[in-house]
């Protein structure tokens, strides 16, 4: 019994450790996708100081847009739940 | 190997993968959002988002949402005025 609990557990934190990794690939390659279209225009022989200042000002940036992505659609969720509450509760009285 | 019951019965870890996968879902979409609304916002990468740039990301998320359900619920009108499900 313990071992099988142990390693549902380990099962459980693989799981969680995969998704984080899916989660990291997804915003490296978006972030490189995005930051090479805005930051490089003209591919030259190298990236050159204003190239590489422009894409770790984009990377900075992606995240903070992320970041804000992530809590307006968060609060949006919120929102919609409390609606359908609201509405069951009308249809129910 | 194991021990608990992969195909179902284990309700701890049926529990726990569902909300995974919620979870999962949730971040694809913000993911999908923020490529979306970074092309429509974004401007010049500069040392910080600007408020107006915060407010557009903000305004695109929720329009698009109200887009999404627009689109929906007109596409689902549609399909009924056609009586039934064909296309």
């Amino acid at each position: 019994m313990a071992a099988a609990k142990m390693e549902k557990g380990e099962l459980m934190s693989q799981v969680k450790q995969q998704i984080a990794l899916a989660n990291a690939q997804e915003m490296l390659s978006k972030m490189t996708e995005k930051c090479f279209k805005k930051c490089i225009q003209k591919p030259g022989k190298s990236l050159d100081t204003t190239e590489q200042r422009c894409i770790s000002q984009c990377m900075d940036r992606f995240m903070d847009a992320w970041n804000l992505v992530s809590r307006t659609y968060g609060n949006r969720l919120q929102r919609e739940q409390y609606r359908s509450m609201d509405s069951v509760e009308e249809m129910s009285s | 190997m194991s021990d608990f019951d992969v195909s179902g019965n284990d309700k701890e870890l049926q529990e726990f993968l569902m909300i995974e996968k919620e979870k999962a879902q949730v971040n694809a979409q913000i993911h999908e959002f923020n490529e979306i609304c970074w092309e429509k916002c974004i401007g010049k990468p500069s040392t910080k988002l600007d408020h107006a740039t915060e407010t557009c990301l903000s305004n695109c998320v929720d329009r698009f949402i109200d887009t999404s359900l627009l689109i929906t619920q007109r596409f689902a009108q549609m399909l009924q005025k056609r009586g039934g499900g064909d296309l």
